[in-house]
């Protein structure tokens, strides 16, 4: 590192603002939803037995906000991860390279596509 | 001196550039008293055993931030760590991790000089300032932004601890972070726009990965990691603002 150095500005606010959302996201809903969709429905806990049958299931996703709800948990959560993956890989020695960033962003990136597409089309 | 003295086992890791290939391990048995610290074992090997055996030191009481090492693979300030603490068992002094080693205890910090000089240490004021205009006033809560991080004695023990700066030499890392935010918060300081241009280049504060063992290592409770981090928030604001503002940061 050398003062005279010109140095690139780093575009990892993008990915870390999406990790830091990710982060807010889960940390407000993931022990509910946890909680909801893997113990309390299946063990017929608290809530009706209905809560999450296909047909209220698909009216939510079919409500504007609903679809915003699941788009904004599912990719969040996706870029979320794929921001801790890569940086863990980097801590274990397995270096930031293109091929991480592709297969970690790569995925948060065609998920995010993925749940957009199905989204809209319900 | 009591007749049961003690005597600690210290693994010193040397290296003499002149003679080694490699650093190796020396044990050295020492006498001491319960008030002697890392630092004076040091010192007892330096006088008896072996007088070419090289530390830094200068204060002795925790403030001139020279005699860091890894201790027991933890980076202490050696005279403010006491033999007594360790005793039974052997203690290990090494270099402090993450740097080149110069000669046994002894690092070359000169690239962590090159950080802080970057990071431009000083206060840039805003516009000049004639002496009639007198001194700046600040109030109590202006202090207040920026003090913590004025203890910082550069003793580089945040650089040995952070993994960070073991894979990225390059990283600025905390301490030179943490100055620079100690002056951006400074009221009486203008300079966050050039130093901006640091804290959000790939050599800058997204290195971090939030691991925050440099801020559990400060002697001085500085917490460099919140500076890092709360640089994280300013340099992404930077980001996506500086289409909006005039005067937005970097290039
Ligand atoms: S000798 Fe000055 S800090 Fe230890």
């Amino acid at each position: 590192m050398k003062n005279t150095k010109i140095r690139k500005r780093s575009n990892a606010p993008i990915f870390w603002g999406l990790f830091g959302g990710g982060g807010m996201l889960a940390a407000l809903f993931g022990p509910m939803l946890v909680f909801i969709t893997g113990l309390a429905i299946p063990l017929g806990l608290l809530l009706p037995a209905d809560t999450m049958s296909y047909a209220k299931m698909l009216a939510f996703a079919q409500n504007i906000l609903g679809k915003g709800f699941i788009f904004a948990v599912i990719a969040l959560f996706m870029w979320h991860a794929a921001h801790r993956i890569f940086h863990s890989l980097h801590e274990f020695g397995v270096h930031a390279g293109t091929g991480c960033k592709l297969l970690t962003y790569g995925v948060a990136f065609v998920s995010t596509i993925v749940a957009a597409v199905i989204l809209l089309g319900l | 001196m009591s007749d049961t003295q003690k005597i600690i086992e210290i693994e010193v890791l040397r290296y003499n550039p002149e003679s080694d290939q490699e650093p190796h391990s020396q044990v050295y048995k020492v006498p001491f008293t319960d008030d002697m610290s890392v630092l004076q074992g040091a010192q007892y090997i330096k006088d008896n055993f072996d007088g070419s055996l090289t530390y830094r030191w200068s204060c002795r009481m925790a403030i001139c931030g020279s005699c860091g090492m890894m201790i027991n693979g933890v980076p202490k300030l050696s005279c403010e760590t006491f033999l007594r603490d360790y005793y039974p068992n052997r203690i290990r002094i090494e270099a402090m991790a993450h740097f080149p080693i110069e000669k046994d205890l002894v690092v070359d910090l000169s690239g962590f000089m090159e950080k802080l000089e970057a990071i431009q240490p000083y206060i840039i004021p805003k516009e000049p300032r004639t002496l009639e205009q007198g001194e700046y006033i600040q109030t109590p809560s202006q202090f207040a932004e920026f003090i913590q991080y004025t203890s910082c004695i550069n003793c580089t023990l945040c650089y040995a601890a952070c993994p960070q700066v073991g894979l990225n030499p390059d990283f600025i890392g905390p301490a030179a972070i943490a100055l620079a935010h100690r002056y951006n918060m400074d009221s009486r300081d203008g300079g966050q726009a050039q130093r901006m241009e640091l804290l959000a280049s790939e050599d800058g504060v997204y290195n971090c990965s939030a691991v925050g063992y440099c801020s559990e290592v400060c002697p001085k409770h500085v917490d460099p990691g919140n500076a890092v981090n709360v640089n994280k928030i300013h340099a992404a604001k930077d980001y996506f603002l500086r289409f909006l503002s005039p005067k937005g940061g970097s290039k």
